[in-house]
């Protein structure tokens, strides 16, 4: 029982600091470009999913 | 073929969700006739509410839902990754294996088979079909991402990667049982039955922890990855705040798994589990209103596309449902207010406000920006039909969640009322007579949804009529970073 606990808790712990360290990599000025040009993946495709060729 | 798109899944998928939407709904708006008129059915015991009842359900989620989210993801993935499918082998096998799913369960639950778990009622052979499907649909889904050629995974396939991972772990762990074929039973009824491994509040919690976390996973995370492509698609720029969207996404998969136990405030679960279920309930409010303000604010600059655009209307207010239900539910994992509202009509005005306000709007939505787009048309037959069906069905969602909302807590403060000696004010069949003129109001805002789901279909039919389905849409050569 005790062993659980103290799993648990770490646990906590780590996926708490895991959670502040994704935001702080989010947030980081080096990763802004990246960011933004995933965010334009969706517009990489100019014809925007319509044929035109077509009749 | 590797330089075209696999159009043809999502399209099986997205007309089977018009259908099932529409299939799933008319049972639904039956049951809600069955409350006001219990002899409706003509007291048949196929057609009776605990039988129609799962059948509803599970046809709106997994059928309506399902559907919706096999067409949007398989076509969101293709389209991010410029890469085909990993294999239109696996698809067709995907799709088909799905409607067998449905099927089954359809009359399996009329025969009146059934676990008994709530959103799990399934029995254990179309369980392990389930399972065969879902292990293919999670092979296809990232075996696409692995051959894609952009550097990035957007962030939707994020969304669809959680919730497929997650359903597969859900659905494995709540339908373990123990077939009474084992235990040696020969009779017909037998050979379907099966019993769960778990008991009593152990197995009440799992099958909670479930429960919360396909509507988790299956209606909110998966959902996401639809917002985060269409919205941003529909109103011509990209998602408000991409860095927003990453950290709601792993908000949202940190926190979701624990608040299953606000099911089973006030019971035998241990004190404990159930104030960690109401806080980290509470804690979702955060990333839920994030990914809200996010979608949203994506029209910032552009609010004028929301005044022509029936499309948009439907997206924006599908976001404007889910920031509405998911402040409402952390509200109702609160001990206090869980004490009033469980067991309550509450209850079904807050999982529809955010099955047919956010899900099935945010559905509709994308659906009627794909559609056309998969039978090489520039839009949908009529643009007007779909604004008529916006209205149609804004105003019977708001007639629906509002009558329950009243009723609810009506239900409430009556089961609860008592007399200055303790004995109780009302008795229980006084509380059902009140419900009467609530349920005549929300089986109206019922019917005016489901026959939202008719206007769409005609609309559907007459783009399809008009069209013809594009089987080379081209992936673009040169790969941008």
């Amino acid at each position: 029982m005790i062993m659980d606990a103290i799993i648990g808790s770490v646990v906590t712990v780590v996926f708490f600091l895991v959670f502040v360290a994704i935001i702080w990599w989010v947030y980081h000025k080096e990763n802004r470009h990246k960011h933004e040009e995933a965010a334009n993946l969706p517009f990489q495709e100019e014809d925007d999913g319509i044929d035109h060729r077509r009749p | 073929m590797e330089a075209t798109y696999n159009y043809k899944v999502v399209r099986q998928f997205a007309i089977m969700t018009v259908v099932w939407g529409i299939v799933g709904m008319l049972v639904g708006v039956l049951i809600a006739a069955q409350l006001i008129w219990p002899d409706i059915t003509l007291q048949l015991p196929w057609l009776s509410y605990g039988r129609l009842r799962p059948l509803h359900t599970n046809a709106v989620i997994f059928a309506f839902g399902g559907c919706g989210l096999f067409a949007t993801s398989l076509y969101i993935v293709q389209r991010t990754c410029q890469a085909r499918l990993l294999s239109d082998g696996l698809a067709a096998f995907i799709f088909w294996g799905w409607q067998l799913v449905i099927l089954s369960a359809a009359v399996s639950f009329i025969f009146g088979v059934t676990t008994g778990k709530e959103y799990a009622e399934l029995e254990w052979p179309i369980d392990l079909l389930i399972t065969v499907i879902w292990v293919s649909y999670a092979v296809l889904f990232f075996g696409t991402i692995m051959k894609r050629k952009t550097q990035h995974i957007y962030v939707a396939n994020w969304f669809f990667g959680a919730y497929i991972l997650t359903i597969a772990v859900l659905h494995l762990v709540n339908s373990a049982e123990l077939p009474w074929i084992l235990g040696g039973s020969t009779s017909l009824v037998g050979m379907f039955k099966s019993y769960p491994v778990y008991a009593g509040v152990q197995d009440a919690m799992v099958q909670w922890w479930y429960g919360h976390n396909a509507v988790g996973f299956f209606l909110t995370t998966a959902f996401l990855g639809m917002m985060y492509y269409f919205v941003p698609k529909q109103a011509g720029r990209p998602i408000f705040s991409y860095r927003l969207s990453v950290v709601h996404f792993w908000a949202l998969n940190f926190i979701y798994m624990w608040a299953g136990p606000h099911h089973l405030l006030n019971t035998a679960l241990p004190d404990w589990a159930q104030s960690l279920g109401m806080v980290f309930s509470l804690m979702l409010i955060a990333p839920s209103w994030g990914g809200m303000m996010n979608g949203i604010m994506t029209l910032s600059g552009a609010w004028h596309k929301l005044r022509t655009d029936p499309i948009l209307k439907f997206l924006i207010t599908s976001l404007s449902f889910y920031g509405m239900s998911t402040f409402e539910g952390p509200m109702m994992s609160v001990k206090t207010v869980n004490a009033l509202s469980h067991y309550t009509e509450w209850n079904i005005a807050h999982v529809h406000s955010g099955s047919l306000g956010w899900v099935a709007m945010i559905t509709i939505g994308s659906l009627y920006y794909l559609i056309p787009r998969l039978f090489g048309r520039e839009e949908m037959y009529s643009t007007r039909l779909i604004n008529v069906h916006f209205w149609w069905s804004t105003i019977g969602v708001v007639l629906y969640i509002a009558a329950m909302w009243v009723a609810g807590v009506a239900q409430g403060l009556m089961w609860r009322a008592t007399n200055a000696d303790g004995t109780l004010t009302y008795s229980f069949a006084q509380s059902v007579n009140a419900m009467y003129p609530f349920y005549t109001i929300r089986l109206v805002g019922g019917t005016m949804f489901f026959l939202g789901m008719l206007i769409m279909a005609f609309n559907v039919w007459k783009t399809i009529a008009a069209g013809k389905a594009v089987n080379d849409a081209a992936i673009p050569q040169a790969v941008h970073a």
